[in-house]
């Protein structure tokens, strides 16, 4: 696997659109210091920008990174090599270059302007672990459906869909239900709700980390009771994970069940 | 060295294979024949691992394809049609297989033999058909294993290459190599095979040897034997 790997990694790093992705975080981290000249606004403009674009980004790469890849994978197929291998590689080849430009991209001009000597490095940090797993969350979707649909158009589809979906439409659901359902508690709800989404969940984790929770009203304040805690944070973190591991799971399940 | 037993599989409502039982022993080289869309290379990536099979079960020597993969260490495969990934270089490809098989292979002698030495630095995706086919050749041919799959090795080939090709193919026969070929050019099958295998609605119709199939048809040209093979059954 480990070869697979590095071949994919390897495929990337040369190709433009690693870099185009690269140099883009890197203006973008730029600009913004720029213009906020602070550390800790610059963090919360940003968490804006990544929650929506590191889903975007790693749906369509991964889509495209697995339709490009198709006579690669068939060449390996016929070699002795298993086929999870040859799947968990080529995704965490993908994931991790797209995680790669994120944090390189990101860190280097926080790092620059002082990052480290700021009290903003935790919430920072935790910025950089979010992207990370919305990478790998939103890739491992896109390999599932990529691998699900051999037709090109369709999967791009699905995909976009599916990015439209969990970081527009599901938030307008919910705004929605609150209304309708507003003479009801509905704390439990709002915080399972939260959970079931990986985009709903990063950002409510980074909110609450920016400690700007008040800005939320009364919800802000049962999600402070919840996040806040230890437990709280913990689970989030397990749920997170699970995000990346399901989709994971399936896809090496779908890959030996598949004819090429 | 392969055994097939109750091949069954089918593509959406398409049954490709039907029931297909085949088994060949080491040594040789076999044909693989059979018209457009009869299961040859359902059979081929059957055999390979690459297509799941519905039902049955397949024996590369001795090892279960449907749980293994450590078998294809023992098989070098030539497909159909030569997709390679098209920002590679040649030289890239083929170090990348050398260094995914890790066994010794002979690239060198065959990347001059195709005289494919001026692409080397070339990206696959500026290369001809022919030049692709070529370096799809040197692949298949640069480990030595004793189980070979060509399916349809001369597409695209220049006279010179094609020379070379069934030089290569000789050798290997030499070495007491098991070669399965399928191929439409029935002047190549003619020259280079000893056993015919004639696929016909997803199951082995004929097998033995180009003799035998033209004194069962009644007809001394080899052509004209493998098409009376396929008008046969009409008749019956």
């Amino acid at each position: 696997m480990l070869k697979i790997l590095k071949y994919s990694f390897y495929d990337l790093m040369r190709s433009r659109w690693s870099y185009v992705y690269f140099v883009f975080y890197l203006l973008l981290g730029f600009v913004l210091l720029f213009l906020n000249n602070d550390v800790s606004k610059a963090v919360i403009t940003l968490m804006n920008l990544i929650i929506v674009l590191v889903p975007l980004i790693a749906t369509i790469f991964g889509v495209m990174y697995y339709y490009n890849s198709k006579e690669f994978t068939e060449l390996l197929l016929a070699q002795p090599i298993k086929r999870t291998s040859i799947f968990l590689g080529q995704y965490l080849g993908v994931a991790g270059s797209l995680s790669l430009s994120l944090i390189l991209g990101l860190g280097i001009p926080f790092f620059l302007y002082g990052l480290l000597r700021s009290n903003a490095i935790w919430d920072f940090s935790l910025l950089l672990v979010t992207g990370t797993f919305l990478t790998l969350i939103f890739a491992a979707l896109a390999f599932n459906i990529a691998l699900s649909n051999d037709n090109k158009i369709k999967g791009f589809g699905y995909a976009v869909l599916l990015w439209l979906f969990l970081a527009v439409i599901y938030d307008g659901l919910f705004l929605m239900s609150l209304i309708v359902f507003e003479e009801y508690p509905l704390d439990n709800f709002s915080l399972v709700a939260t959970m079931l989404n990986p985009v709903d969940l990063s950002r409510t984790l980074i909110l609450l980390k920016l400690d700007i929770s008040a800005l939320l009203g009364y919800t802000g304040a049962v999600f402070k009771k919840f996040f806040g805690t230890n437990f709280g944070f913990i689970l989030s973190v397990f749920v997170l994970i699970l995000w990346t591991i399901i989709p994971i799971w399936r896809l090496l399940l779908k890959s030996r069940r598949k004819d090429f | 060295m392969i055994k097939v037993v109750d091949l069954h599989k089918k593509f959406g409502k398409n049954q490709v294979l039907n029931n297909l039982n085949l088994i060949i022993e080491g040594g040789g080289i076999f044909a693989v024949l059979g018209p457009n869309g009869s299961g040859k290379t359902t059979l081929i990536k059957s055999i390979l691992g690459m297509v799941r099979m519905d039902k049955g079960k397949i024996e590369v020597l001795d090892q279960a394809v449907k749980t293994n993969w450590k078998y294809r260490k023992e098989i070098n495969y030539l497909p159909q049609i030569a997709n390679f990934p098209g920002n590679l270089r040649v030289g890239e490809l083929i170090r990348m297989i050398v260094d995914l098989r890790q066994k010794p292979d002979n690239s060198e002698e065959l990347i001059d033999a195709f005289q494919i030495r001026p692409f080397l630095d070339k990206k696959l995706a500026t290369l001809s058909g022919g030049t692709k086919q070529k370096v799809n050749i040197v692949l298949a041919f640069m480990f030595d294993s004793p189980l070979l799959i060509l399916d349809e090795p001369t597409t695209g080939l220049d006279p010179a290459a094609l020379i070379q090709l069934k030089k290569c193919i000789q050798t290997e026969k030499e070495k007491g190599k098991t070669i399965l070929v399928t191929s439409h050019i029935l002047q190549f099958v003619e020259e280079v095979a000893e056993g015919i295998i004639y696929l016909l609605e997803g199951k082995i119709y004929f097998k033995g040897s180009i003799e035998e199939l033209k004194k069962q048809t009644g007809q001394t040209n080899f052509e004209h034997a493998i098409v009376a093979i396929a008008t046969q059954k009409d008749h019956a």
